[in-house]
């Protein structure tokens, strides 16, 4: 049986334009383009938690909003359900966004400070014409605070959000996306703002959620630990491509990219017996302006050698044994 | 990517605090004694005018004394050149003054606000028009296109109101609009957009609210620019002459002489109240507008220091 | 004698009359005490609202005018915070200096990078004009940053180059002990890899005594032979940071270890319910109870007090006095 993945990106291209100045334009430069997303393909099943791991500038965020449609993407196709949502237009996104919902890393800034608890997750509702009466409405948002883990709901109806803790406001964001009912959860560093005590409550909601509602969760973060810890499959961005990905647990074990080998050696260890030697990469990640030549990592690769610099590699299995859906972009693996 | 830096007394002091409109003008009032002072004399001026007509001691429009008499017990503020008493005068008038502000004042906001909306939140070409647009009227002296158009279609109290209303809305349409672009880039209204809700519904139930203290401390001071322009206009003779407001009242004493006749009582009175009601204008005003601004906390310049306390025996039990 | 010694620090903010609390007073740091020697690299770990800030701010006297402070914090033997703000200001920069968090956004954007480090040496009187601007050049260097950079502005630095900067400016006048307050929690793991490895080696190159906050644990454990962790201001356990791992003696020690996930770490991760307590009423028994799984009687009405459990390991809990095997 087959039957079309929840999410299917392929070859995902979104610039963004620089804007020149007057001077500029008059001096005829050329137009720049900040490559934020170039070329990202993957998919996403019902039930799977997908982490877009990834440095500042690697283009995760960008990826997010092009699928959210909220950015237009240059080239390159979003299928949601099978449906093309890429050319949509805003009009049409529309009775789709029901399905797709965007959870925001802020969660002091994710509320409108003057919605109660209770407005702020009945207004999807009010947006999409769900519940024809107030009351049907109020059992909805109960459910839906119940299911993300607050407690008694009746309890949390009348609040607003500035008496509420940062797990609390982060898991009424939650319910508020949960109302709808989507397919699809894109979660944008859905606890790097929260205490850490905190923070394994909202992932484990969210690891409940994609299991029970079978719902397929797109993550996106920094923290290698926490994709490794909750995630099912892990794909490792930079300079807007993505250089591996496959099962989590492959990926952190067994990385096949040299750039995810390095990123793996920083991550600092909680055990203070477990010091391991961290490759450290010179410099910083280029502008996305300036993509570099043939493989993009190229210049800070330790291992790289004269063809990287011409051949741009593609994601392909590794010649190194690999657990299956295991791909990296690199000419030497 | 950071974490929020915790002042544990932030943390105490967010607890509890309301969050809605009357609420935050409730604070306002009780940290701000400028705002109460303000408050007080507009409502005191606004009272007088709606009992103005009940209890003014004379008529305005018969004589009731002497050309000029000076104040007596009789005439508690004397009488203007036509022998009519002052006290009442300066009543009734303040009766269309304020209508006359409160009514260009509105107009003025519905215009300002709704530009500066419109522009901050839709932004590029709608936003590069308006403000085009703004600019043009924002570079034309107010009292010199008052005076022609007064000049051109007459001198009425309508034309007074429309023709304040539409020069005085460019300051505030400004301001609304950069307060409504910040507003547009908040994650809340960017979720509530991702959601699938319309244009209007984001303004009217997210920015709206948000905008409103701010739009209300400008109408406040808007109002005082209203009166102030509509007694200029007046002193001018550009307004309706058989209308009695504080305006015509100082043009009227100017006309008149009132000065080489020594008859201050024609004069000051109504300067006065014109003056009282803008600084109670600008008091309310600036309080609401210096509560809305983020906090600024002098605290490293003050003269004042860090205090070290002496510590009371060690342990637990200390201090 | 210790480098620094910090004893029994507490500080109070009050709160505003007119607010709906009618005055009243935050208890944010309590009865803090921690020695630190040359090159010895410490750990301020807790959650926001802890007091580790605070703390580090009060050893610096850089608190606010509704603060008062009571304790004493002594550099190689003299207490800098006994004549208030005008005797601290002697040591600021020369014995103690600061990176503050999201110092890399604090830099002053009119001003040159090389003159905002040379700064401080003018106002101390340490050097002037072409000297300092020599020394800040030299400085840049250490931190890993070319000395021509020093003519650039901050804007045109990236994040990480400003966190560098940042800490060449702490160093300008040469103190002994540096200050980290979450230097970085805004920086990408790799760059965050590249600053830590930074103060590690300027911490045994230098001498320098390196007080680290920070929420983030690891960092901590890569970074710190010991640490000290707070709650509620107080600190509940400090100790070698092997200990602290292997053999917490306090409740929230443990579960915050095992509430931060690892790489290749197996076991659950857990989340600790409940939220820390209010520091502006007075606290009956132990703060952490209502969020601790371990709790018993004594827990309820007794402060528990830091007590030795091990060479140089102390904690603050109850549990430490049962006999070993009667609680777990």
């Amino acid at each position: 049986m087959s039957e079309a993945p929840l999410l299917q990106v392929d070859n995902l291209v979104t610039h963004y334009p620089v804007r020149r100045s007057l001077t500029g334009r008059l001096a005829r430069e050329p137009r720049l383009q900040v490559h934020a997303v170039d070329g990202v393909s993957f998919s996403l099943a019902r039930g799977e938690m997908l982490a877009l791991v990834g440095e500042s500038g690697c283009g995760k965020t960008s990826t997010a909003q092009t699928i959210l449609r909220m950015v237009n993407s240059t080239a390159g196709t979003i299928r949601l359900n099978g449906t093309d949502i890429t050319r949509l237009s805003q009009p049409q996104m529309r009775p789709l966004r029901r399905k797709l919902q965007m959870i925001y890393q802020d969660p002091y800034e994710s509320l409108d400070p003057r919605f109660r608890v209770q407005d702020a997750v009945a207004e999807p509702m009010l947006v999409h014409g769900i519940g024809r009466s107030r009351a049907e409405r109020r059992d909805l948002v109960i459910s839906a605070l119940e299911r993300a883990g607050l407690a008694p709901a009746e309890q949390f109806l009348e609040r607003y959000p500035h008496e509420l803790s940062g797990g609390q406001r982060q898991r009424v964001t939650i319910a508020a996306a949960l109302v709808l009912g989507p397919d699809l959860l894109l979660a944008d560093e859905p606890v790097s703002m929260l205490d850490v005590s905190v923070r394994a409550g909202v992932l484990s909601l969210l690891d409940g959620l994609r299991r029970d509602g079978d719902m397929g969760i797109l993550m996106i973060t920094h923290d290698l630990s926490t994709a490794a810890h909750f995630a099912d499959r892990i794909a490792v961005m930079y300079l807007g491509r993505i250089v591996e990905q496959g099962p989590a647990r492959d990926v952190v074990r067994n990385p096949q990219h040299p750039y995810t080998r390095a990123l793996l050696s920083v991550v600092p260890h909680r055990d203070p017996r477990q010091r391991s030697t961290p490759q450290i990469l010179q410099g910083e990640t280029p502008n996305p302006v300036d993509v570099p030549p043939g493989c993009r990592f190229h210049p800070r690769c330790p291992i790289a050698e004269d063809r990287c610099r011409r051949e741009d590699p593609v994601l392909r299995p590794p010649a190194a044994a690999a657990a299956a859906g295991h791909e990296a972009a690199c000419l030497l693996a | 990517m950071t974490l929020p830096l915790q002042d544990p007394q932030l943390a105490v002091e967010a607890e509890g605090q309301p969050s809605t409109r009357g609420g935050f003008f409730r604070s306002v009032l009780r940290e701000r004694k400028a705002a109460v002072v303000g408050l007080s004399i507009i409502g005191f001026f606004v009272l007088l005018s709606i009992v103005a007509p009940y209890i003014s001691p004379y008529s305005i429009t018969q004589q009731t004394c002497a050309v000029y008499a000076p104040p007596s017990g009789a005439h508690w503020l004397g009488c203007d050149d036509g022998g009519i008493d002052m006290l009442s005068e300066l009543m009734q008038g303040g009766r269309i003054s304020l209508v006359v502000g409160f009514a260009a004042t509105l107009v003025a906001m519905i215009i300002g606000g709704g530009v500066g909306i419109l522009s901050g939140y839709f932004g590029r070409w709608i936003d590069i028009g308006l403000m085009r647009i703004t600019d043009y009227l924002l570079v034309i002296p107010d009292l010199v296109l008052m005076i022609v158009i007064a000049d051109v279609w007459g001198a009425s109290l309508f034309h007074v109101i429309m023709v304040i209303g539409i020069l005085e809305w460019t300051s505030t349409a400004r301001i609304i609009r950069a307060q409504v672009m910040s507003l547009r880039e908040r994650v809340y209204v960017k979720r509530t957009r991702a959601l699938g809700a319309s244009n209007a519904r984001i303004i009217w139930k997210h920015i709206l609210p948000q905008v409103g203290p701010l739009l209300i401390a400008n109408t406040v001071l808007t109002i005082a620019i209203a009166i102030y322009l509509e007694t200029a206009l007046a002193f001018l003779g550009l307004e309706d002459p058989t209308v009695t407001t504080w305006g015509t009242i100082l043009e009227n004493a100017f006309q008149r002489t009132a000065i080489s006749s020594g008859a201050w009582w024609a004069i000051v009175p109504a300067g006065f109240v014109i003056a009282a009601v803008i600084v109670g204008c600008f008091l309310f005003g600036q309080a609401v507008e210096d509560a809305l601004n983020p906090r600024l906390k002098a605290a490293n310049l003050s003269v004042h220091r860090w205090r070290l306390r002496p510590l009371v025996g060690r342990g637990p039990d200390a201090i | 004698m210790s480098l620094l010694e910090v004893e029994d620090l507490h500080v109070w903010f009050d709160l505003p009359q007119r607010s709906h609390h009618g005055g009243g007073q935050v208890h944010a740091a309590a009865g803090v005490s921690f020695a630190l020697e040359a090159g010895e690299r410490f750990g301020l770990v807790g959650e926001s609202g802890c007091g580790k800030t605070t703390t580090i701010l009060a050893l610096m006297g850089l608190l606010p005018p509704n603060a008062s402070l009571a304790g004493e914090v002594r550099v190689n033997g003299r207490n800098i915070l006994a004549g208030g703000e005008d005797s601290v200001r002697a040591h600021r920069w020369t014995d103690i200096a600061m990176v503050f968090q999201g110092a890399m956004n604090a830099l002053n954007p009119v001003k040159k990078i090389g003159w905002q480090i040379a700064e401080p040496m003018a106002f101390h009187g340490i050097a002037h004009g072409a000297a300092a601007r020599r020394r800040a050049g030299e400085l840049l260097e250490m931190v890993g940053i070319p000395a021509a950079a020093g003519e650039r502005y901050p804007h045109e630095f990236s994040g990480g180059m400003r966190q560098r900067a940042s800490i060449a400016m702490a160093l300008a006048c040469d103190p002994k002990i540096l200050l980290a307050d979450e230097p970085t929690t805004a920086l990408d793991v790799m760059v965050q890899a590249q600053i830590l490895d930074l103060l590690t080696r300027l911490s045994d190159e230098l001498g320098l005594a390196l007080v680290l906050v920070t929420h983030d644990l690891p960092v901590v454990a890569q970074v710190c032979e010991r640490a000290a962790v707070m709650y509620a201001g107080e600190i509940v356990e400090s100790g070698p940071m092997e200990e602290l791992y292997h053999s917490p003696r306090h409740p929230y020690t443990r579960l915050l270890f095992a509430a931060t996930p690892d790489l290749y770490g197996e076991d659950d991760v857990v989340s600790i319910p409940g939220t820390p307590p209010r520091l502006d009423r007075e606290l009956a028994g132990c703060p952490f109870r209502p969020r601790c799984d371990s709790a018993f009687a004594p827990c309820m009405d007794e402060r528990p007090v830091l007590l030795p459990v091990g060479a140089g390991h102390e904690a603050a809990c109850h549990l430490t006095r049962q006999p070993a095997g009667e609680h777990q």
